[in-house]
Protein backbone atom coordinates (compact mmCIF):
# COMPACT_ATOMS: atom_id res chain seq x y z
CA UNK A 1 0.00 0.00 0.00
CA UNK A 2 1.32 2.88 -1.46
CA UNK A 3 1.40 6.25 1.11
CA UNK A 4 -0.10 8.37 -1.77
CA UNK A 5 -3.20 5.78 -1.41
CA UNK A 6 -3.87 7.32 2.32
CA UNK A 7 -2.30 9.71 2.55
CA UNK A 8 -5.40 12.25 3.58
CA UNK A 9 -4.89 14.91 5.55
CA UNK A 10 -6.61 17.73 6.28
CA UNK A 11 -5.06 20.97 4.95
CA UNK A 12 -3.70 23.90 6.50
CA UNK A 13 -5.72 26.55 4.25
CA UNK A 14 -4.81 29.42 6.79
CA UNK A 15 -0.74 28.88 6.67
CA UNK A 16 -1.03 28.50 3.04
CA UNK A 17 -3.15 31.27 2.27
CA UNK A 18 -0.86 33.65 4.00
CA UNK A 19 2.59 31.83 2.20
CA UNK A 20 0.17 32.38 -1.07
CA UNK A 21 -0.92 35.97 0.22
CA UNK A 22 -4.30 34.23 -1.03
CA UNK A 23 -3.24 33.72 -4.50
CA UNK A 24 -5.03 30.08 -5.90
CA UNK A 25 -2.17 29.15 -8.30
CA UNK A 26 -4.60 28.50 -10.64
CA UNK A 27 -3.74 31.26 -13.01
CA UNK A 28 -0.03 30.41 -12.51
CA UNK A 29 -0.38 26.77 -13.23
CA UNK A 30 -0.77 27.63 -16.66
CA UNK A 31 2.94 28.64 -16.70
CA UNK A 32 4.50 25.57 -14.94
CA UNK A 33 3.94 22.46 -15.45
CA UNK A 34 4.74 19.63 -12.68
CA UNK A 35 7.99 19.00 -15.10
CA UNK A 36 9.05 22.29 -15.32
CA UNK A 37 12.39 22.39 -14.72
CA UNK A 38 13.30 25.60 -12.61
CA UNK A 39 17.08 26.71 -11.83
CA UNK A 40 18.24 29.28 -9.61
CA UNK A 41 19.67 32.78 -10.95
CA UNK A 42 19.95 34.78 -7.73
CA UNK A 43 21.23 34.06 -4.08
CA UNK A 44 18.59 34.07 -1.57
CA UNK A 45 18.83 37.22 0.68
CA UNK A 46 17.52 37.07 4.14
CA UNK A 47 14.75 40.12 3.42
CA UNK A 48 13.15 37.54 1.11
CA UNK A 49 9.83 35.82 1.90
CA UNK A 50 11.08 32.43 3.41
CA UNK A 51 9.71 30.15 1.05
CA UNK A 52 11.42 32.45 -2.20
CA UNK A 53 14.48 32.25 -0.48
CA UNK A 54 14.26 27.83 0.37
CA UNK A 55 13.10 27.33 -3.38
CA UNK A 56 16.16 29.78 -4.30
CA UNK A 57 18.94 28.08 -2.15
CA UNK A 58 17.67 24.30 -3.14
CA UNK A 59 17.55 24.83 -7.23
CA UNK A 60 21.07 25.56 -7.54
CA UNK A 61 20.94 22.12 -9.80
CA UNK A 62 17.82 22.01 -12.01
CA UNK A 63 14.74 20.63 -10.07
CA UNK A 64 11.41 19.82 -11.69
CA UNK A 65 8.20 21.86 -9.87
CA UNK A 66 6.76 18.65 -8.72
CA UNK A 67 10.21 17.72 -6.89
CA UNK A 68 10.00 21.80 -5.39
CA UNK A 69 6.69 20.78 -4.04
CA UNK A 70 8.11 17.29 -2.28
CA UNK A 71 11.15 19.68 -0.80
CA UNK A 72 9.36 22.35 0.68
CA UNK A 73 5.96 19.80 1.80
CA UNK A 74 3.86 22.26 -0.40
CA UNK A 75 1.11 21.78 -2.58
CA UNK A 76 2.27 22.06 -6.08
CA UNK A 77 -0.95 25.16 -6.31
CA UNK A 78 1.08 27.19 -3.63
CA UNK A 79 5.11 26.37 -5.50
CA UNK A 80 3.47 28.24 -8.56
CA UNK A 81 2.69 30.88 -7.00
CA UNK A 82 5.59 31.28 -5.23
CA UNK A 83 7.85 30.34 -8.73
CA UNK A 84 5.15 33.09 -10.83
CA UNK A 85 6.84 35.77 -7.91
CA UNK A 86 10.35 34.94 -8.49
CA UNK A 87 10.00 34.34 -12.27
CA UNK A 88 8.73 37.83 -12.69
CA UNK A 89 11.75 38.86 -10.53
CA UNK A 90 13.97 37.20 -12.73
CA UNK A 91 15.28 35.24 -9.84
CA UNK A 92 15.13 31.90 -11.21
CA UNK A 93 14.97 30.21 -15.03
CA UNK A 94 12.46 28.01 -16.18
CA UNK A 95 12.57 25.20 -18.44
CA UNK A 96 9.04 24.15 -19.61
CA UNK A 97 8.66 20.61 -20.46
CA UNK A 98 8.49 19.44 -24.04
CA UNK A 99 5.36 20.76 -25.48
CA UNK A 100 2.81 17.43 -26.71
CA UNK A 101 0.58 18.31 -29.14
CA UNK A 102 -1.42 14.96 -29.69
CA UNK A 103 1.33 12.46 -30.10
CA UNK A 104 5.14 12.68 -29.02
CA UNK A 105 7.08 13.31 -31.96
CA UNK A 106 9.74 10.09 -33.11
CA UNK A 107 12.75 11.20 -32.04
CA UNK A 108 11.40 11.96 -28.60
CA UNK A 109 10.13 8.61 -28.26
CA UNK A 110 13.62 7.07 -29.72
CA UNK A 111 15.88 9.11 -27.47
CA UNK A 112 13.20 7.62 -24.30
CA UNK A 113 13.17 4.15 -25.38
CA UNK A 114 17.36 4.48 -25.96
CA UNK A 115 17.64 5.93 -22.36
CA UNK A 116 15.25 3.18 -20.48
CA UNK A 117 17.36 0.39 -22.13
CA UNK A 118 20.25 1.41 -20.56
CA UNK A 119 18.70 1.44 -16.86
CA UNK B 1 3.65 16.26 4.44
CA UNK B 2 4.52 19.01 7.06
CA UNK B 3 6.20 22.30 5.79
CA UNK B 4 9.40 22.03 7.50
CA UNK B 5 10.13 25.55 8.11
CA UNK B 6 12.60 27.39 5.52
CA UNK B 7 15.71 27.02 7.16
CA UNK B 8 15.27 23.15 7.84
CA UNK B 9 14.59 22.52 4.06
CA UNK B 10 17.08 19.85 3.15
CA UNK B 11 17.12 20.06 -0.67
CA UNK B 12 17.99 16.90 -2.54
CA UNK B 13 21.26 15.03 -1.97
CA UNK B 14 24.49 15.24 -3.83
CA UNK B 15 24.19 12.38 -6.01
CA UNK B 16 20.41 13.15 -6.80
CA UNK B 17 21.57 16.22 -8.26
CA UNK B 18 20.41 16.73 -12.54
CA UNK B 19 23.34 18.53 -14.38
CA UNK B 20 22.53 21.54 -15.12
CA UNK B 21 22.66 20.57 -19.10
CA UNK B 22 19.22 19.02 -18.31
CA UNK B 23 16.98 21.09 -19.92
CA UNK B 24 13.86 19.37 -21.31
CA UNK B 25 11.73 17.15 -19.15
CA UNK B 26 8.50 14.63 -19.91
CA UNK B 27 5.95 12.62 -18.18
CA UNK B 28 4.16 9.01 -17.85
CA UNK B 29 1.69 8.95 -15.70
CA UNK B 30 0.84 5.55 -13.79
CA UNK B 31 -2.41 5.28 -12.60
CA UNK B 32 -4.39 2.49 -10.38
CA UNK B 33 -6.32 2.05 -7.42
CA UNK B 34 -5.42 1.62 -4.01
CA UNK B 35 -2.42 -0.83 -2.82
CA UNK B 36 -2.22 -1.88 -7.42
CA UNK B 37 1.55 -1.45 -6.77
CA UNK B 38 1.80 2.04 -8.25
CA UNK B 39 4.29 3.45 -5.77
CA UNK B 40 6.25 0.35 -6.19
CA UNK B 41 6.55 0.47 -9.82
CA UNK B 42 7.94 3.90 -9.80
CA UNK B 43 10.37 2.85 -7.12
CA UNK B 44 11.58 0.35 -8.82
CA UNK B 45 12.56 2.26 -12.23
CA UNK B 46 13.18 6.08 -10.17
CA UNK B 47 17.00 6.74 -9.95
CA UNK B 48 15.82 8.65 -6.98
CA UNK B 49 14.29 8.02 -3.82
CA UNK B 50 10.49 8.17 -4.51
CA UNK B 51 9.20 11.88 -3.52
CA UNK B 52 5.83 13.09 -2.68
CA UNK B 53 3.79 15.62 -4.01
CA UNK B 54 0.44 16.68 -2.69
CA UNK B 55 -2.64 18.95 -4.44
CA UNK B 56 -4.93 20.01 -2.80
CA UNK B 57 -8.62 19.22 -3.34
CA UNK B 58 -10.93 22.48 -3.48
CA UNK B 59 -14.09 20.94 -4.50
CA UNK B 60 -16.27 19.82 -1.83
CA UNK B 61 -16.48 16.24 -1.44
CA UNK B 62 -20.50 16.12 -0.35
CA UNK B 63 -22.22 13.22 -1.42
CA UNK B 64 -19.31 10.91 -1.79
CA UNK B 65 -19.61 7.94 -0.03
CA UNK B 66 -15.86 7.44 0.79
CA UNK B 67 -16.09 10.47 3.01
CA UNK B 68 -18.34 9.73 5.01
CA UNK B 69 -17.25 11.63 8.29
CA UNK B 70 -15.14 13.63 7.03
CA UNK B 71 -17.74 16.30 5.40
CA UNK B 72 -16.22 19.23 7.11
CA UNK B 73 -13.42 19.39 5.80
CA UNK B 74 -13.27 22.42 3.02
CA UNK B 75 -9.51 21.40 2.09
CA UNK B 76 -8.17 17.87 1.68
CA UNK B 77 -5.03 16.97 0.26
CA UNK B 78 -3.53 14.09 -1.92
CA UNK B 79 -0.62 12.52 -2.43
CA UNK B 80 1.55 11.77 -5.43
CA UNK B 81 4.63 9.70 -5.47
CA UNK B 82 6.56 9.71 -8.52
CA UNK B 83 10.27 9.07 -9.29
CA UNK B 84 12.92 10.45 -11.83
CA UNK B 85 14.86 8.58 -14.54
CA UNK B 86 17.90 10.40 -16.35
CA UNK B 87 17.45 9.33 -20.47
CA UNK B 88 20.71 11.70 -21.62
CA UNK B 89 22.36 14.75 -20.42
CA UNK B 90 19.67 17.18 -21.42
CA UNK B 91 16.35 14.89 -21.22
CA UNK B 92 14.84 13.43 -17.91
CA UNK B 93 11.77 11.38 -17.32
CA UNK B 94 9.13 11.49 -14.35
CA UNK B 95 7.08 9.07 -13.79
CA UNK B 96 4.01 9.74 -11.45
CA UNK B 97 1.52 7.60 -9.69
CA UNK B 98 -1.73 8.62 -9.17
CA UNK B 99 -4.75 6.99 -7.44
CA UNK B 100 -7.65 6.13 -10.57
CA UNK B 101 -10.61 6.76 -8.32
CA UNK B 102 -13.07 8.89 -9.58
CA UNK B 103 -12.57 11.39 -6.72
CA UNK B 104 -8.79 11.82 -7.27
CA UNK B 105 -9.82 12.80 -10.97
CA UNK B 106 -9.63 16.42 -9.88
CA UNK B 107 -5.82 15.66 -10.22
CA UNK B 108 -5.77 15.26 -13.71
CA UNK B 109 -5.69 18.10 -15.26
CA UNK B 110 -2.00 19.32 -14.25
CA UNK B 111 -1.19 15.59 -14.60
CA UNK B 112 -1.84 14.28 -17.92
CA UNK B 113 -1.42 18.13 -19.71
CA UNK B 114 1.82 16.91 -21.89
CA UNK B 115 2.16 13.71 -20.51
CA UNK B 116 3.56 10.90 -23.47
CA UNK B 117 1.14 8.54 -21.46
CA UNK B 118 -0.22 6.32 -19.66
CA UNK B 119 -0.04 2.91 -17.66
CA UNK B 120 -2.93 1.83 -16.27
CA UNK B 121 -1.94 -0.54 -13.75
CA UNK B 122 -4.44 -3.36 -12.76
CA UNK B 123 -4.63 -5.90 -10.10
CA UNK B 124 -7.48 -8.84 -11.91
CA UNK B 125 -8.61 -9.57 -8.13
CA UNK B 126 -9.91 -5.59 -8.81
CA UNK B 127 -10.68 -5.18 -11.69
CA UNK B 128 -13.70 -2.73 -11.40
CA UNK B 129 -11.40 0.30 -10.79
CA UNK B 130 -10.10 -0.21 -14.23
CA UNK B 131 -13.25 0.13 -15.85
CA UNK B 132 -13.51 4.09 -15.27
CA UNK B 133 -9.68 5.09 -15.57
CA UNK B 134 -9.71 3.40 -19.14
CA UNK B 135 -13.13 5.42 -19.86
CA UNK B 136 -11.50 8.61 -18.74
CA UNK B 137 -8.45 8.00 -20.57
CA UNK B 138 -10.19 6.85 -23.47
CA UNK B 139 -12.47 10.57 -23.67
CA UNK B 140 -9.59 12.26 -22.44
CA UNK B 141 -7.88 10.78 -25.66
CA UNK B 142 -4.47 10.15 -23.45
CA UNK B 143 -2.40 6.84 -24.92
CA UNK B 144 -2.50 4.12 -22.32
CA UNK B 145 -1.31 0.59 -21.80
CA UNK B 146 -2.10 -2.23 -19.54
CA UNK B 147 -0.03 -3.91 -17.01
CA UNK B 148 -1.24 -6.68 -14.86
CA UNK B 149 0.96 -6.65 -11.61
CA UNK B 150 1.35 -10.23 -10.46
CA UNK B 151 -0.06 -11.22 -7.34
CA UNK B 152 0.60 -14.31 -5.76
CA UNK B 153 -3.08 -14.86 -5.17
CA UNK B 154 -4.35 -12.78 -8.44
CA UNK B 155 -6.23 -14.98 -10.62
CA UNK B 156 -4.28 -15.50 -13.62
CA UNK B 157 -6.32 -14.43 -16.67
CA UNK B 158 -5.67 -15.03 -20.12
CA UNK B 159 -4.82 -11.96 -21.84
CA UNK B 160 -7.79 -12.13 -24.42
CA UNK B 161 -10.29 -12.55 -21.44
CA UNK B 162 -8.73 -9.53 -19.26
CA UNK B 163 -8.96 -7.64 -22.74
CA UNK B 164 -12.68 -8.43 -23.32
CA UNK B 165 -13.29 -7.80 -19.50
CA UNK B 166 -11.95 -4.67 -19.92
CA UNK B 167 -13.52 -3.70 -23.06
CA UNK B 168 -9.96 -2.90 -24.44
CA UNK B 169 -9.83 -1.75 -28.27
CA UNK B 170 -7.33 -4.51 -30.18
CA UNK B 171 -4.34 -2.10 -30.49
CA UNK B 172 -4.13 -1.71 -26.73
CA UNK B 173 -0.77 -3.57 -25.57
CA UNK B 174 -1.78 -6.12 -21.98
CA UNK B 175 1.32 -6.82 -20.16
CA UNK B 176 2.14 -9.01 -16.85
CA UNK B 177 4.36 -6.94 -14.76
CA UNK B 178 6.53 -7.57 -11.67
CA UNK B 179 6.28 -3.87 -9.96
CA UNK B 180 8.91 -5.10 -7.47
CA UNK B 181 11.62 -5.76 -9.97
CA UNK B 182 13.29 -3.13 -12.06
CA UNK B 183 13.56 -5.04 -15.12
CA UNK B 184 10.03 -5.86 -15.45
CA UNK B 185 9.04 -2.23 -14.57
CA UNK B 186 11.28 -0.87 -17.51
CA UNK B 187 10.00 -3.15 -19.55
CA UNK B 188 6.18 -2.28 -18.77
CA UNK B 189 7.72 1.82 -19.70
CA UNK B 190 9.44 0.46 -22.40
CA UNK B 191 5.97 -1.27 -23.87
CA UNK B 192 4.34 1.96 -23.47
CA UNK B 193 7.31 3.44 -25.28
CA UNK B 194 6.93 1.52 -28.33
CA UNK B 195 3.24 1.49 -28.41
CA UNK B 196 3.13 5.67 -28.54
CA UNK B 197 5.82 5.23 -31.37
CA UNK B 198 4.00 3.09 -33.44
CA UNK B 199 1.14 5.88 -32.77
CA UNK B 200 3.25 8.92 -34.00
CA UNK B 201 4.57 6.57 -37.03
CA UNK B 202 0.95 5.98 -38.09
CA UNK B 203 0.00 9.82 -37.46
CA UNK B 204 3.24 10.54 -39.78
CA UNK B 205 4.62 12.48 -36.91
Amino acid sequence: MSAGDQDWDEGIPERLYVITRGRSGLAEQATFDLVTLIVSRAEPAPTMQPEHAAILRICGAPLSVAEISAYLGLPTSAVTVLLADLLADGRIEARSPVPQAILPDRALLEAVIHGLQRL
Amino acid sequence: MDYRGSDTIAGPARADLLPDSATMAVKVVIVGGFGVGKTTLVGSVSEIRPLTTEETMTQAGAGVDDLAGVERKTSTTVAMDFGRISITDELVLYVFGTPGQERFWFLWNGLFEGALGAVVLVDTRRLEVSFDVIGRLEDRGVPFVVAVNSFPESPGYPTEDLRAALDLDPGVPIVACDARTRESSKDVLLTLMHYLYGLSARAGR
